[in-house]
């Protein structure tokens, strides 16, 4: 089991991860005539080279945190949730009728109230096939993802019904109310002459994120709660001999899940969209899957891998703009990292494996050459 | 520290080239991409017109994603763009929000109007158009039916279907007009799977002229016309190219005119608001080698009577917009 170190394992293995898939993306931009150094520059420096670059990275990686911990949460509980995607629309749908329909006379009290809505909105989202597989068998992917459908064609039946305001031609809400609107990095940050993160989407919602990554922690290692969900995600028989209702596990790590992706709503549709457009997620469910999955669903390796997300797409984003790369060939590269880190895992694993316990054995050998020698 | 200094020296490099790329025009197209074979293509087409003949360069951004809006505004106007010419009434908002930040900036939006002191507003009157297509679409048409499909459906598009009507009745009062739309999401945009069954749709009910007001879904519309032994009419760029001998003619929208201007007059971009008609040929019916056959003596002097009588005042097009209503058709 242990064939590699630790720092292995959690460091060495997503590094040449990347290491490949850059490689490869090189290669793709070398073949249609672009210099990779120069992309590579651009991308960091679009993405981590000031202040403005780091508040759109930010502002990635804060959706990524959310939907990588909803995801985390359940691989737990071994439960595959696939449908963060719809459950963060429904969180958009909770916050936008929180902020659109409720007088708040500060933004920090319409904060917490649109969490709350949006967890609440996920995690309805998330219940009913959580129930469905608890009492029913049906598999949580299938329904989970077809749930998307439905939270898709639902926000499109309200924004181009009820929510849109009357003589608008884009299927989306109103701006929310001035004091609904979240403080930006802009706001928080800038003193004085010099203005940080300007324009830049970052807001005070990363540090919800920040706050939702310790709280799962400690949740998940710290409570009995987590050690029945993950003991239920070792082994279900084991766990149901020790006592813990399947049904109740399932359900709970599959609220929880739902929530989170849910408040993921309160940075991209309360910090930056101010009102709920069509699409708000853009597939910020399915990257979480990724994002879990390379964090090996623990909240700090979802964190990091969140800001590798994050600098993807802001960097992918500066490419767009200052090259003549076109932007399909921009998801290929975010792709290939995706390929890479989640699906490919063991392909570097194993040599990897094999490496270290190569390099194990020579003690072995060596001993016994020595006894040969002193047999002779 | 050597790695530091490659970085800051790398930094240094980029912060040349940005310079150097000071001052230039930029253009951003809207989610349809600029091979869209309509609107977007027809801005780029313009931008394109514009560096052969001056030779000049521009900075060019096909969008990923709504968020990417604002942000690719603001990057341009920050490197020195100007000015910032957008294609899609999808920029309203971010315009609205962000013209303020950067007063130097000249920006230019196309099919939206955004009251700003440094903003230049370019709508079109396309239910003057729309009106010509649609007395071609009446007069060529043998079953008495002609029909109209719409991609998203918006005020904007409904403006196009509302002239159309109202042209056809013009030409003959008799006249039956279908009118269907794509659907309610920008996906309809780009669906000519669906564009391709309501032509049939429609045909099944008679119809043997239509005229798309539908983007990507054109494609679909104008090939099912095609072959069913209808008569398609294009819309935005000139698609008559695109089935000889079964486009009828194109509603040509002059997008990549504005840009072609916008980008010629530079800095110097008068802000406000422009309405072109057919008196400024910001639209028009189009008329090459591919549809002459198509289109008889008797049109060409119907169309022509019209457009005076349009630019005269004498007739009025009725404008959807005005008051989100439409007396010569019902959606």
């Amino acid at each position: 089991m242990d064939a590699m170190p630790k720092w292995a394992e959690v460091v060495l293995v997503p590094l040449i991860s990347l290491l490949l898939a850059a490689i490869l993306s090189a290669l793709v931009i070398l073949a249609i005539g672009e210099s990779p150094w120069e992309a590579l520059k651009l991308m960091v420096d679009g993405a981590l080279g000031s202040t403005y670059g780091w508040g759109y990275t930010l502002y990635y990686a804060t959706n990524f945190i959310f939907t990588g911990l909803a995801v985390a949460i359940a691989f737990h509980a071994r439960m595959f949730n696939i449908g963060g995607e719809g459950q963060a629309v429904l969180g958009g749908l909770g916050v936008a009728l929180v902020c659109l329909f409720i007088p708040f006379p500060h933004w920090s009290l319409a904060l917490i109230a649109s969490a709350c809505g949006a967890a609440l909105f996920g995690a309805a989202w998330a219940f009913i096939p959580a129930i469905l597989q608890a009492k029913r068998g049906s598999h949580i992917v299938i329904t989970t993802i077809m749930f998307n459908f439905i939270a898709a064609a639902l926000l499109n039946y309200l924004l181009v019904g009820a929510l849109k305001p009357a003589g608008s031609m884009e299927p989306a809400t109103g701006r929310f109310p001035e004091t609904t609107h979240l403080p930006s990095f802009q706001d928080m940050f800038s003193f004085g002459e010099a203005t940080l993160f300007r324009g830049a989407p970052a807001n005070i919602s990363f540090f919800v994120a920040l706050a939702a990554c310790v709280a799962l922690w400690a949740l998940i290692w710290r409570t009995r709660l987590g050690y029945e969900l993950r003991a239920f995600g070792h082994s279900e028989s084991a766990a149901r001999y020790a006592g813990i209702s399947p049904t109740k596990i399932i359900v709970i790590s599959m609220l929880i899940s739902g929530g989170l992706a849910g408040m993921m709503a309160i940075n991209n549709v309360q910090g930056e969209a101010e009102r709920l457009v069509l699409n708000a997620v853009e597939g910020a469910g399915f990257i979480g899957i990724a994002v879990a999955l390379m964090g090996r669903s623990h909240p700090f390796g979802v964190l990091l891998a969140a800001l590798l997300f994050g600098f993807l797409y802001q960097g992918g984003a500066e490419l767009a703009l200052w090259t003549s790369i076109p932007r399909e060939l921009i998801v290929v590269i975010q792709a290939l990292v995706i390929l890479f880190t989640g699906a490919l895992d063991n392909m570097v694993r194993m040599p990897l494996e094999n490496l270290f316990l190569m390099r194990r054995r020579p003690p072995g050998p060596d001993r016994k050459s020595t006894s040969a020698e002193g047999a002779r | 520290m050597s790695i530091m200094h490659k970085l800051f020296g790398a930094t240094a490099a980029l912060a040349l080239t940005a310079g150097a790329a000071a001052a230039d025009p930029a253009i951003v197209f809207d989610l349809g991409g600029k091979f869209d074979k309509s609107f977007n293509e027809s801005a780029f087409n313009g931008a394109t017109r514009w560096a052969e003949e001056t030779g000049g360069t521009f900075a060019e951004v096909e969008l990923q994603s709504d968020a990417q809006r604002e942000q690719a505004l603001r990057r341009f106007a920050e490197s020195g763009a100007n000015p910032i010419v957008m294609a899609g009434f999808s920029f309203a908002t971010p315009l609205g929000d962000i013209a303020g930040d950067y007063p130097d900036t000249k920006f230019v939006i196309i099919d939206a109007v955004v009251e700003a002191p440094n903003v230049k507003s370019v709508v079109f009157n396309e239910e003057q158009g729309s009106y010509l297509v649609g007395m071609m679409a009446a007069m060529a048409s043998e079953t008495g039916t002609v029909s109209f499909v719409g991609g998203m459906d918006i005020p904007l598009i409904r403006k196009f279907g509302c002239g159309y009507a109202q042209g056809a009745m013009a030409a003959d009062p008799e006249v039956e007009v279908i009118a269907n739309m794509t659907g309610t999401t920008p996906a309809a945009w780009n669906d000519p799977v669906k564009g391709t069954e309501l032509v049939l749709a429609q045909k099944s009910q008679g119809s043997d002229v239509v005229f798309h007001a539908a983007g990507g879904t054109g494609v679909g519309v104008l090939q099912a016309a095609a072959d069913n032994d209808m008569l398609g009419i294009g819309v935005d760029a000139n698609q008559n190219y695109t089935h000889p001998g079964s486009v009828l003619t194109s509603m040509v929208k002059r997008v990549d005119n504005v840009v072609y201007d916008a980008f010629t007059a530079g800095e110097a971009v008068e802000p406000g608001i422009a309405s072109l008609g057919l008196a400024d040929d910001g639209v028009s019916a189009a008329m090459d080698e591919y549809n002459e056959e198509l289109v008889t003596a008797e049109m060409m002097t119907a169309i022509e009577e019209a457009t005076q009588q349009i630019i005269d005042g004498e007739i009025e097009v009725h404008d959807y917009m005005s008051d989100e209503s439409c007396p010569s058709l019902s959606f």
